[in-house]
């Protein structure tokens, strides 16, 4: 066993209260008068009572210190979440980003007094519009889900400039899409149709000419797709769809497999969207904050959100934009995740950024040729190599052994490698989906390799430790009938805590 | 031929650990590839690019440091001295804040889909769901929207969800980029929006314009208290009564840092709240990363609407231990897809956290300070200001938490505050073109009344 993780009975802050202590106190000033502040708020608002938890500062850094213990980054160990993309992120851009220049500057100063960050932020949008092969970038969605939003607002946009939005208001997803595309077709009115994959893992092409028609507004497709592959067909894909005047969308959450080596543009798409916490690794902080700026053909370049940034004696805003669908986020997006993907892009530049593509894909096919087998099938029978990720089936397992997907993954945990994506994409029956990154070193592509392997031979010799797992964790399997049962919902603490 | 030429000019380098020719020999032959070119062969050859991207070399490590800092230092930055708010609020960061947010196991985890290895990120982000339920007096709080205008955005279509009408009322005084937001968010549903008058003497939201408009066919009312103007709305508890009568719902936009004096919003009726967590926590940060808080009162059909991650408390399958998980994802893109109730995926999480420790080290007494401070240190800013010739303050007559509208009657104010090195409030014409000549001033515990009369001195310096 080479992973404990700490196991804290930490209690619940509200349980941890004391009144009358307190963690951070403010200077007085014998010119600004506290009592008196009653009497400022309308009788009708004053508020009478507050309860939160009061605790000393030592206690509350003990606290979350401990919580902390309870918490796995890709800082400890090995983080194969398929199509995530959790990969190292460099210490540089936190020191950056802390910087007072960056950390207290307001979205609202005078141009003038924002030239630095505007000029790094127009550099950016220039060359996310060179490497997504787009010709303007708007940076202004606050995450990849965010950033698919204005991509099909911009179509629908388009599509009433056109007089065609009653006619054309289907949207069509392959079957592997992340449910995020159809969800977003859905939030933005369009209905949703799917594509199936063909034999190969790759979106039906055949299918595909069969539901396209005048009713298409568009295709919503990830590129490599989730099942790792590229899709060779794309110029076949994209025009079938642009010929019946639909628009074309690559969501561009796998754009790190090929980064420098192709550029959606160039396979004709008419929107891009980047996940900035993916490919340019800034960091995924438990579930957000991201970035999911989105590019756009020129013909399109007028409905991107407001406002852009322009250049010209001096960098300024430009919310001179009719046509543009408006307003997505307050202010101009996640500023600190812009500005470090500005840092990863010109650490890494021309020279590099290829680099990245090469060694995700050579570590994804490298842990693949290490671990296919009877036991972790491969998703599809193909030559092609896959491309960042793979996806393999425990089905073999599951039939002789009971142990499914999701127990697999618990195994991982207790030895210290966080879990691939299960049970996604849908496609596949008891799949895992494993994404190793460019920043693994080829001693833990080994070790994960050998740890899957030891998990199915312990599942053949004796499932019931497997099911067991994970014991090396804070917590043990947690019950999620009660944790979802409406009796039993707790949503917070105040059933618990008096 | 070697597999890779780069070189030494290759300088990042130290981020890519199997970069040297016989790791990847090792690999390829593992792999039973010839080259890294064979793992491309699927792309056609046609849609290969042949040419380096047109973006710079590559930089050291250090010099991308000093690159980037010599850029930001072309910015012009002194919070203390800074008066603008409007949505972005500079207030003093505890130490302990950034230490918590800035430990690794924190900020390089993902989303928690494995709770058993998350139990930190998951058990704080419960943790603040409940200081939200506990500040807010609403039931129930997500675990965080991107910010509090997408949270006004989401707010509007979940009560179009639950109210199918066709109808939204919003205050002309709410934030006016939040108000864009919406319409953005809410342009698919062909709802109508309509913008309620505020009153031109008060700055609150017109309570009759209120009644004549509330209508049968309305899903909800938008309001902020206090509102854009920094006034706080003293007849909400009416407003969201016009609103039930009507069966509409009310939604609060709420400046989260008031509610240590100000009453909650779930006290005045208020059926969804919104609003900004930033100020509790976080830096300006240019605009962003913020945090958007939303939280709702009622039963298992109005939670079971809302968007984004909601964290539950259960316990181990043995029934031995306390646990955290994701809860309710039924509503979500990854299970529901089309049906969803939103597309959001990834939140704020780390946002939250901040917010989480900032109000574990304020608690009770803290917060209460806090508001106090900060009402008293901008009504101690209105009488200063107020006594500058050209200004007067504050122009509208509402009561005010931490922002005041001034009219001050000088002609490129701002550039020529930022000769005297400070950034003086927002224009407030450039969103209200009635208000010509006003400004909007944002004041917080980190004013010192010496700030606030360099402020005050650097006013009565500039001559019309």
């Amino acid at each position: 066993m080479v992973y404990h993780q700490a196991v804290w009975d930490e209690p619940l802050l509200a349980e941890l209260h004391s009144k009358g202590k307190i963690g951070i106190t403010l200077p007085s000033y014998k010119q600004i008068d506290d009592s008196r502040a009653e009497s400022l708020v309308p009788k009708k608002l004053l508020r009478k009572d507050v309860k939160l938890p009061s605790l000393s500062q030592p206690e509350v850094v003990r606290h979350f210190t401990k919580l902390s213990q309870m918490n796995f980054g890709v800082d400890l160990g090995p983080y194969f979440l398929g199509s995530c993309t959790m990969k190292h992120n460099p210490k540089v851009s936190e020191r950056i980003a802390s910087n007072q220049n960056f950390s207290e500057l307001h979205p609202y100063q005078d141009e003038d007094s924002i030239q630095g960050i505007l000029q790094i932020f127009y550099e950016l949008s220039e060359m996310l519009a060179e490497i997504t092969g787009t010709s303007r970038v708007s940076l202004a969605p606050a995450a990849g889900a965010h950033g698919e939003f204005v991509g099909a607002l911009i179509i629908r946009k388009r599509l009433q400039e056109l007089g065609q939005l009653k006619e054309r208001n289907e949207m069509l997803i392959p079957d592997s899409a992340h449910g995020t595309n159809p969800a977003t077709a859905s939030m933005a009115g369009f209905r949703v149709v799917r594509i199936p994959s063909d034999k190969e893992g790759l979106v039906d092409v055949e299918a595909l000419k069969k539901v396209v028609s005048k009713k298409t507004a568009g295709i919503m497709l990830t590129v490599p797709n989730t099942h790792g592959f590229f899709e060779k067909n794309i110029r076949e894909i994209c025009s079938t769809v642009k010929e019946a005047g639909g628009f074309t969308y690559y969501d561009g959450a796998n754009l790190n497999a090929i980064l420098g080596k192709a550029r959606p543009g160039d396979m004709s798409f008419d929107i891009v969207h980047l996940n900035l916490h993916k490919t340019f690794a800034t960091p995924h902080g438990g579930g957000g904050p991201g970035a999911g700026p989105v590019g756009v053909k020129e013909h399109l370049a007028d409905y991107l959100p407001i406002p852009l940034i322009k250049k010209g004696k001096k960098y300024s805003f430009d919310y001179n934009r009719p046509k543009s669908i408006g307003r997505i986020k307050n202010f101009y997006g996640n500023s600190g995740l812009l500005l470090r993907a500005y840092v990863y892009i010109r650490m890494f530049g021309k020279e590099g950024l290829p680099k990245i593509a090469e060694q995700s894909v050579l570590a994804a096919n490298y842990l693949l040729a290490k671990i296919k087998g009877e036991d972790y099938i491969p998703s599809h029978k193909t030559k092609a190599p896959v491309k960042h990720e793979f996806v393999v089936s425990v089905k073999n397992l599951t039939a002789s052994t009971g142990v499914r997907a999701g127990d697999v993954a618990k195994a991982l945990l207790d030895e210290g490698l966080h879990a691939p994506t299960t049970y996604f994409p849908l496609t596949v029956e008891e799949d895992l989906m494993i994404e190793p990154t460019d920043s693994e070193p080829l001693s833990s592509l080994d070790r994960y390799a050998e740890v899957l392997k030891k998990i199915a031979e312990t599942a053949r010799k004796d499932a019931s430790q497997i099911f067991a797992s994970p014991k090396n964790t804070a917590v043990g399997r947690l019950d999620e009938v009660k944790a979802n049962h409406p009796l039993t919902l707790t949503l917070n603490w105040n059933k618990l805590v008096k | 031929m070697p597999i890779f030429t780069a070189g030494a000019e290759m300088k990042a380098k130290q981020l890519l650990p199997n970069l040297n020719d016989e790791t990847i020999a090792k690999m390829l032959s593992v792999i039973g590839a010839k080259s890294i070119d064979d793992l491309f062969s699927d792309i056609p050859k046609d849609l290969k690019l042949t040419r380096e991207l047109n973006i710079p070399s590559n930089m050291s490590e250090m010099e991308i440091e000093r690159h980037v800092q010599e850029l930001l230092a072309k910015n012009y930055v002194k919070p203390t001295l800074s008066f603008l708010g409007a949505g972005a609020y500079s207030h003093y960061v505890p130490a302990v804040v950034e230490q918590i947010i800035s430990r690794s196991e924190f900020y390089t985890s993902y989303t928690p889909y494995q709770p058993e290895i998350s139990q930190g990120m998951l058990q704080s982000l419960f943790e603040y769901q409940s200081l939200i339920c506990n500040l807010t007096h609403m039931d129930v709080a997500n675990s965080s929207m991107y910010d509090w205008g997408t949270a006004v955005g989401e707010a509007a279509r979940m009560a179009f969800r639950l109210k199918g009408r066709k109808r939204i009322l919003v205050s002309g005084n709410v934030g006016p980029e939040r108000f864009e937001i919406m319409k953005t968010y809410l342009w698919p549903f062909d709802v109508q929006i309509e913008v309620i008058p505020y009153d031109k003497k008060t700055g609150r939201a017109d309570l009759n314009a209120v009644k004549s408009r509330m209508t049968d066919d309305v899903s909800a009312i938008y309001v902020e208290n206090p509102n854009f103007f920094g006034v706080f709305e003293d007849d909400i508890e009416d407003i969201a009564s016009i609103a039930h009568a009507k069966g509409a719902l009310l939604i609060a936009g709420i400046d989260p840092i008031s509610l240590g004096i100000a009453k909650p919003p779930g006290e005045y009726g208020a059926d969804i709240a919104v609003g900004e967590g930033q100020s509790m926590g976080m830096h300006v940060n240019f605009g962003g990363p913020y945090v958007g808080i939303f939280a709702v009162k009622g039963g298992q059909e109005i939670i079971r609407q809302m968007p984004g991650r909601i964290i539950g408390m259960t316990t181990t399958k043995d029934g031995n231990r306390r646990g955290f998980s994701q809860v309710l994802q039924t509503r979500e893109q990854h299970i529901r897809r089309e049906n969803a109730t939103s597309n959001i995926c990834t939140n704020q999480s780390l946002c939250a956290l901040a917010v989480c420790v900032y109000l574990a080290l304020l608690g009770e007494e803290g917060i209460k300070n806090i508001s106090k401070r900060i009402i008293a240190t901008s009504h101690y800013a209105s009488k200063v200001l107020s006594e500058v010739s050209s200004v007067e303050a504050p122009y509208f007559e509402g009561s005010f938490f931490r922002e005041f509208t001034a009219k001050i009657k000088r002609s490129n104010i701002s550039k020529k505050l930022l000769q005297s090195e400070i950034v003086g409030g927002l224009d407030l014409s450039r969103f209200f073109p009635e208000l010509k000549e006003v400004y909007l001033y944002s004041f917080s515990e980190i004013h010192s009344p010496e700030d606030i009369q360099k402020l005050a001195d650097a006013l009565k310096k500039v001559k019309s």
